[in-house]
């Protein structure tokens, strides 16, 4: 079988529990149980080939630009491995199906189980660094669904983000050391990069690549100072515990740095870094695991002591000490699963974990009794057990390596983890038989003692005959680990010379007192405080949030202003540099002399705009000078040759201050004071220097002369030839540039159609409405609402307007005009109806759909565009030709004209829906209307016209 | 003469941004209302000013001021018509739903 | 030859919308039919253009039949066909999820302006046109400013008043970064001005630095870039689910502006500018990278949680766009589109969330909502997606964009890349084990609600979309690999343009 189908069944397991859940648990358990059977036969299918040192990969190109590629390779390291994921996750799947409650969902159960099995084997049989990584977080992933398992308890949900935090973590600063291991390499594939021992070593990115690297490898496999979150994590079901806490996951950093060993290992800081990690974690983790009550944190913090012991033998750097790290993987595997599943097995039965409230499990639950104490003596490193040939070995190693504190370091961990493990065994299941259990236990159905049962009977084989059971895997792991052939001789007795024998001698005896002392420095450890871990991760983290959070606040204030002052000075700040690091060379164009008139009208602009700017708080005043300000500017341009520019700014000029005028009737006509001086003087600094900038800016824009020939002298030069028309600006809008005229309108037309549905939403039932409903006008109205005069000047004006408005529509193509500005005309004088004869009597006499008229619109202008494709030219080929009708003169007809019928009617909509949206709102703010055209204040009435008008 | 239009451009910039930086809403439009004809007199300038040569083209003309700049103007001076109507018409939405026009979010508003 | 379709995408929209405002402003259904298949019409179409950009090259659609500079073209090209591409698929399925929650009932004109907003942003990617980009990005602005403030509401609307105001300085810098352009080179083209920019004489490099920076501000508050980011955590908070989901799509247009513009016209290698971009580019990228995780960190309700994603994801993009060398814009274009289709995702979760939730808030536990399990799995894998975890297309995104780093600001990069990826991490485990874990603490039966299924459907089709995008990565980074190498050598673009001559 393909190791890349071997990685892939689990993942496809994973989809089945969800279905087969609906049939019965069992199903579900068996189902899931013989995919992992069958990945596991096809594995065993390998082992012949591997042996003879074969390697067997299989190859997918994924993302080859990357090198990111799914290729796979099964060597003796990823047998040993995946041999274990399988074949305990295998035991695991028996176990839950009898630990689980009828509570517990299992089917998530199972398919979170899978897919951590599946990332599992694929860490171990990836032959591809990225893809290495890409398992590696989907373990750290579904770790977290799994701890987090029981949502309801607080411990899961604590323990499984502090879990994906650290080794989440951990796993991105990998990210960064095998990247660049790549880069050194060339190559993201491992057996390439396994080649490269002396480039990488010798390259000064070793050390940040490996530091990088063992962040990974540490916060993993739980090594001080990242070993915290593991015994958080055994809030999760104790199947979880033992699967991935002692068995599996936390031995993917010992893989890794297995599997990297012969690339990074060998140098000092190797072996500085990683044995000294390794043996402070074991020493460390086994003085706390003395101390636990909780079997499951005594568990933990052995996993913790035990993974330390592997990783400093990987640190040795030498190639004994790597095949017995190898032999101790597979040892610690058998015994700690088994030790979890039995005390998952008391926990279930006695419903409790404390040491303290059991002991003399012996007679009640006989069998369990014998498989921990099995294990636990195996831990104890206690012979004939198969833990205490790879301890004998470890000691071994110890003592041959320098300095001293590293052998007696190694003997008082190996001391502690005897006596851990013999008050275990101890304290749990002898001494007498209590009478106040949570729960009177006995030993539980076969299906839940079989797994720990297999399991503890390994132990036992491989204990007394190790090379049979254990030492051809050891040489085909060992040999993948360290590159070449290793056979390891696996002894019970190694002589009296031996140190290793006085070493263990030492650690039993001193562990056996040392258990017998437990109860006077039990007081004494409990006696002082202890930093605890959890506390000071959750302590960071909510400070952390904390400050994010402040932060957050801070640089989002929602205040307009601030964020506002800060883009003008960034924009400032930007545009100011990038202008001082280039050459500029000043404009050589000469200043033209100023006519009076207009220095006139430049300085009515200056005290007008002052003027805004010093009583912009009395908002009616402010209007006018705007209009004021408008009005010169539009003289301005006209002065300057450009009429139509004129004509539009005076014409939109008029439609806006009626729009503001209109709104402002309901909002304050004052604004208050509250800037303090310090904030004024800010924003004219910041103010005057935008001003500066973009005044020197356009200055020196006007003094000089364009750098190349512009595309307007085409225009001009073709206006009449091609385009049909002598207005060449005109020309230039709804022909050479028609397609930003056709985008222009239909902004208009956007936006009236926006200003349609808000006010829709402002008149539905809610608080706005109900505040317009209430609203009071707070200035008082005139008395006469509706002057004679206005009245009779508009409804002269009406035809007058709309005449001339078609008579620029018509005139535009040639002289200043055009649909744009004959639109606004018409419009406005629509609009002076409204404000001269009332509400209520023009809208009874205007029965047009301004939606309407905005649709047709702008069909009509996508209409003519789309009619050059018939002509077989692209959108808004224009065309034009000159006709004679009967009497009438020569006139011309031109498919821009038609265009522009499509911008009349568009600006035309969109003015008046927009001012016809006012109106509504006006009304619902229950001004009166009249219903003749001249009314004085007191006789009013309100209301009905109101609501025909609402219509 | 472009002394006079750059000083023109430069203070009604000013003041636009010195109204767009207050707390209310009607002086942020008419802030936005100033930079605008700020912006359209500086697209304008930017073809270079001259006096009494109007791009329509006929016999007598000596000559034409670039139109493009104009044509430019043209389309800004509808979009920004159209974009502030709709400020407008939010902004007094925005009063009617808040009871008053302060342009700055609450806490609850922003996020 | 691609023809008249290069229009489409912008004439189908425009008329779809004015049609909607003209006969089916009253009647809903027929206005959510029409509207729907106009989206897929347009998608088929995009589909379509994309074939032909990436098997004729590059392709030039004259305006009025008028040539290059004088007249207006659209261009289309790779990058081009493929946003248009991203947005009619984004804006078919987010309109879907609109329909199947009943979003497009709580306001008028729904459907009219989402096909104008769709008509703003196809316009801005196939133009050719320095002024008429502008000119779509008010279609696409004015747009979105109705899509954002529909439904109205408070909070909703006061935000839109600022995302208006914010928007409105942009355009008016945008006006006076064209204005400059024009007044010193005297042409709009893009071409254009690619081929004349190289003979611009040295005193005016100045003022076409100057110019270039406007513009570059402009793209950078579009694409939410610190200190430009501002309006965005509000206004994605604030507006529709659905809304949110499409504006997406309209920060990669600031990211597409700053491309296009700054491959084309402002390459690093034009004497005049040089690397000018890139240096102001990249701060901001890494900064901006950090501001979103913060804010991810920090963020106090559902929706913000997800608007700080979005600013995070446009930092990391940037991070990549601001090397300008053809392998970091591939990696760009990739993370752009994967970008795109998870904060879309996220945002249709978060509003299946607030829909059924008491509240959004993020600082304390409420009771388990309707359809949890479905929509926590959703979420798990839309946090995957953002937060660039495997298996999802996000990790593969960062892995390249990491792979493509070089130069002095490596170690930097890659450490803001990481350090913000792991915040975000902790960020969005933190929200997910209080919406969906901490809720089941409190033995309350959830609160019924309406299953929607187009609106599961829909936020399936986002989640597959990003699966297919993981699966083929292959393919896909080596067709974008070939458009990278095409942005940085644009002598095709340019020569699409029949510059000055009859066509």
């Amino acid at each position: 079988m393909s190791p890349a189908l071997i990685a892939a069944l689990p993942f496809l397991g994973a989809l089945l529990p969800g279905l087969l859940i609906r049939v019965s648990r069992t199903a579900c358990a068996t189902v899931t149980g013989s995919v992992t059977l069958l990945a596991l036969i096809g594995l065993g299918l390998h082992i012949p080939a591997v042996l003879r040192g074969e390697v067997i990969t299989a190859r997918f190109d994924w993302l080859p630009m990357l090198g990111l590629n799914a290729t796979f390779f099964l060597d003796g390291l990823g047998l040993l491995f995946a041999g274990l994921i399988l074949g305990i996750g295998l035991l695991i799947i028996l176990y839950a199906r009898f630990y689980l409650s009828d509570r517990d969902p299992m089917g998530q159960f199972y398919t979170y189980l899978m897919l951590f099995q599946g990332a599992m084997v694929g860490i171990v049989l990836s032959d591809n660094i990225l893809l290495l990584l890409v398992f590696w977080e989907l373990t750290s992933l579904s770790s977290f669904l799994l701890i987090g398992y029981w949502k309801h308890l607080p411990e899961g949900r604590q323990g499984a983000r502090m879990a994906l935090t650290v080794t989440g973590g951990g796993g991105l600063a990998m990210i960064a050391g095998m990247l660049i291991l790549g880069q050194i390499a060339g190559s993201y594939d491992l057996t390439v990069i396994l080649q490269h021992k002396a480039e990488i070593q010798a390259s000064d990115w070793y050390l940040p690549a490996l530091i990088l690297i063992l962040l990974g490898a540490f916060t993993k496999s739980a090594q001080f100072p990242f070993h915290f979150w593991l015994p958080h994590a055994m809030a999760a079901p104790t199947p979880v515990s033992a699967y991935l806490h002692s068995a599996t996951m936390v031995k993917a950093g010992i893989f890794l740095m297995a599997r990297m060993w012969p690339v990074l290992a060998g140098t000092p800081e190797w072996f500085w870094i990683v044995t000294s990690a390794g043996l402070f974690t074991m020493v460390m983790a086994a003085k706390i695991a003395f101390f636990k009550d909780d079997l499951k944190a005594l568990l933990a913090f052995s996993t913790v002591s035990h993974l330390g012991l592997i990783t400093m033998l990987l640190g040795f750097g030498t190639k004994a000490a790597a095949t017995v790290a190898v032999f101790h993987i597979i040892n610690h595997a058998t015994f700690k699963a088994a030790l979890f599943m039995s005390a998952g097995i008391v926990d279930h039965e006695a419903h409790t974990r404390d040491i303290k409230r059991l002991g003399g499990l012996r007679h009640l639950m006989p069998i369990t009794f014998t498989i921990a104490t099995v294990a636990g003596l195996s831990m104890a490193g206690i012979p004939p057990f198969n833990g205490f040939l790879s301890k004998e070995m470890m000691l071994e190693e110890a003592a041959h390596t320098a300095p001293w504190v590293i052998p007696a370091l190694a003997v008082i961990g190996a001391l502690f983890s005897v006596a851990y493990s013999f008050r275990l065994v101890a304290h749990t299941f002898l001494g007498p038989v209590r009478d106040d259990y949570p729960h009177k236990p006995h030993d539980p159905g076969f299906g839940m003692w079989a797994s720990p049962a297999l399991l503890a009977v390994l132990v036992v084989l491989i204990g007394l005959m190790p090379m049979t059971f254990a030492g051809w895997l050891v040489d085909a792991a060992a040999g993948a680990v360290t590159g070449d052939t290793v056979h390891a001789h696996i002894k019970h007795w190694h002589g009296l010379e031996s140190p290793a024998l006085w070493m263990s001698l030492f650690a039993i005896g001193g562990g056996l007192v040392l258990l017998g002392l437990h109860a006077p420095f039990d007081r004494i450890w409990l006696a002082f405080p202890r930093p605890e871990a959890k506390r000071i991760f959750d302590t960071v983290i909510e400070a952390f949030a904390a400050l994010t959070a402040r932060v957050n606040r801070r640089l989002h204030s929602g205040a307009l202003g601030q964020y506002l002052a800060v883009a003008t000075l960034a924009i400032l700040a930007g545009g100011v540099w990038a202008f001082q690091t280039g050459t500029h060379s000043p404009g050589t164009r000469s200043l033209q002399e100023i006519e009076p008139v207009a220095a006139a009208g430049w300085f009515a602009l200056m005290v007008a705009s002052f003027g805004v700017a010093l009583m912009h708080r009395q908002r009616l005043l402010t209007l006018v000078l705007i209009g004021v300000i408008g009005l010169i500017v539009s003289v301005g341009f006209a002065y300057l040759s450009a009429p139509d520019l004129a004509l539009t700014q005076i014409s939109v000029e008029v439609a806006t201050v009626i729009l503001m005028l209109l709104s402002l009737n309901f909002l304050p006509k004052y604004t208050p004071a509250v800037s303090s001086t310090a904030r004024k003087t800010r924003d004219w600094i910041i103010a005057g220097a935008g001003g500066l900038g973009v005044g020197t800016l356009i200055y020196a824009l006007m003094m000089r002369d364009f750098a190349f020939p512009t595309i307007a002298d085409y225009h001009l030069a073709n206006a009449k030839a091609l385009g049909g028309g002598t207005n060449v600006v005109n020309v230039i809008l709804v022909d050479f540039r028609g397609y930003d005229t056709f985008g222009e309108i239909t902004v208009l037309g956007i936006a009236a159609t926006l200003i349609f549905a808000l006010t829709e939403t402002i008149l539905r039932p809610g608080p706005a409405n109900d505040r317009l409903r209430n609203w009071k006008s707070d200035t008082p109205d005139a008395g006469d609402r509706h002057p004679l005069m206005m009245v009779v000047a508009t409804r002269m004006m009406l035809p007058i307007a709309l005449l001339v408005g078609i008579y620029i529509f018509l005139r535009g193509h040639n002289v200043p005009g055009g649909g744009f500005i004959a639109g606004l005309v018409v419009a406005i004088a629509l609009v002076m109806q409204y404000m001269a004869s009332g509400f209520g009597w023009t809208a009874a006499r205007q029965k047009i759909d301004y939606h309407g008229l905005i649709g047709a619109g702008v069909l009509i202008a996508a209409a003519t565009g789309i009619g050059s494709w018939f002509a077989g030219r692209p959108f808004m080929t224009s065309n034009y030709g000159y006709f004679h009708i009967g009497p009438l003169e020569e006139f011309e007809l031109a498919t821009a004209a038609l265009f522009d019928l499509g911008v009349f009617l568009t600006v035309l909509g969109a003015v008046m829906l927009a001012l016809s949206s006012l109106t509504r709102i006006a009304v619902r703010a229950g001004q009166t209307t009249n219903i003749e055209a001249f009314d004085m204040q007191d006789k009013l009435e309100p209301g009905p016209g109101a609501e025909a008008e609402v219509k | 003469m472009e002394l006079l239009v750059a000083s023109a451009v430069g203070v009604m910039t000013t003041v636009g941004l010195y109204l767009i930086l207050r707390l209310r809403a009607f002086p942020v439009i008419v802030g936005l209302t100033m930079i605008s004809y700020a912006c359209n007199v500086f697209i304008f300038a930017s073809g270079r000013v001259v006096a009494g040569l109007p791009p329509i083209l006929s016999k007598t003309a000596t000559g034409y001021t670039d139109p493009m700049p104009q044509a430019l103007v043209l389309t800004a001076i509808v979009i920004s018509f159209g974009m502030t109507a709709v400020l407008v018409m939010l902004a007094l939405g925005a009063f009617f739903e808040a009871g008053d026009d302060r342009v700055d979010l609450d806490e609850e508003g922003r996020e | 030859m691609m023809g008249h379709w290069i229009i489409a995408p912008v004439v189908l929209p425009a008329v779809m919308g004015a049609f909607t405002l003209l006969v089916l402003r009253n009647t809903l259904p027929v206005a959510r039919v029409f509207s729907t298949a106009a989206t897929a019409l347009l998608l088929a179409i995009a589909l379509r253009l994309l074939w032909g950009a990436t098997h004729e090259g590059p392709e030039v659609y004259f305006l009025g039949n008028w040539p290059a500079p004088f007249g207006i073209v659209l261009v289309l090209d790779r990058l081009s066909a493929l946003m248009v591409a991203l947005t009619a698929f984004l804006a078919l399925v987010v309109q879907l999820y609109a329909i199947g929650t009943g979003w497009d009932t709580r306001g008028r004109h729904f459907h009219a302006l989402w096909q104008f907003q769709l008509m703003g942003v196809c316009g801005a990617f196939l133009t050719g046109d320095a002024f008429n980009l502008f000119v779509f990005f008010e279609v696409l602005l004015i747009a979105s400013y109705g899509l954002m403030i529909h439904g109205g509401g408070k909070d909703r609307l006061k935000a839109g008043v600022q995302y208006v105001a914010y928007n409105l300085v942009g355009s008016t810098l945008f006006l006076f970064g064209l204005a400059t352009i024009y007044s010193v080179t005297g042409t709009l083209n893009m071409a254009d001005l690619a081929a004349k920019l190289p003979g611009l004489p040295e005193g005016d490099a100045a003022l076409i630095r100057l110019a270039g920076v406007m513009l570059l501000m402009v793209f950078a508050i579009k694409g939410a870039l610190v200190p430009l980011h501002v309006w965005l955590p509000a206004t994605y908070a604030q507006a529709p689910g659905p809304v949110s989901a499409l504006f997406a799509v309209m920060t990669k247009v600031g990211a597409y502006a700053v491309i296009r513009i700054y491959t084309l016209v402002f390459p690093t290698d034009l004497p005049a500018t040089g690397t000018l971009y890139a240096d102001l580019l990249l701060p901001a990228a890494l900064v901006t990278m950090a501001v979103g995780a913060v804010g991810v960190m920090g963020a106090r309700k559902v929706q913000g949680l997800v608007a700080f994603t979005a600013v995070t994801s446009m930092g990391t993009l940037f991070a990549a766009v601001a090397q300008f060398t053809p392998g970091a814009t591939a990696a760009a274009l990739y993370y752009a589109l994967h970008s795109t289709l998870a904060a879309a995702a996220l945002f249709l979760i978060a509003d299946l969330v607030m829909a059924r939730r008491i509240d959004g808030t993020l600082t304390e536990a409420r009771p388990a909502i309707a359809q949890q399990g479905l929509i926590a799995g959703l979420f798990m894998a839309g946090a995957i997606a953002a937060a660039g975890m495997p298996p999802l297309s996000g990790f593969l995104g960062k892995l390249m964009i990491l792979d493509a780093t070089r130069g002095l600001a490596q170690p930097l990069i890659w450490a803001t890349i990481l350090g913000s990826s792991f915040v975000v991490i902790i960020g969005l485990s933190r929200a997910g084990s209080l919406l969906f874990w901490k809720s089941h603490a409190a033995q309350a039966t959830p609160v019924p609600h309406p299953a929607q299924p187009l609106a599961f459907v829909a936020t399936g089709a986002l989640v597959a979309g990003l699966v297919g995008l993981t699966l083929a990565a292959g393919p896909v980074s080596t067709w974008l690999a070939e458009t990278a190498a095409e942005l940085h050598d644009p002598a095709a673009y340019i020569a699409a343009n029949k510059l000055g001559g009859e066509h």
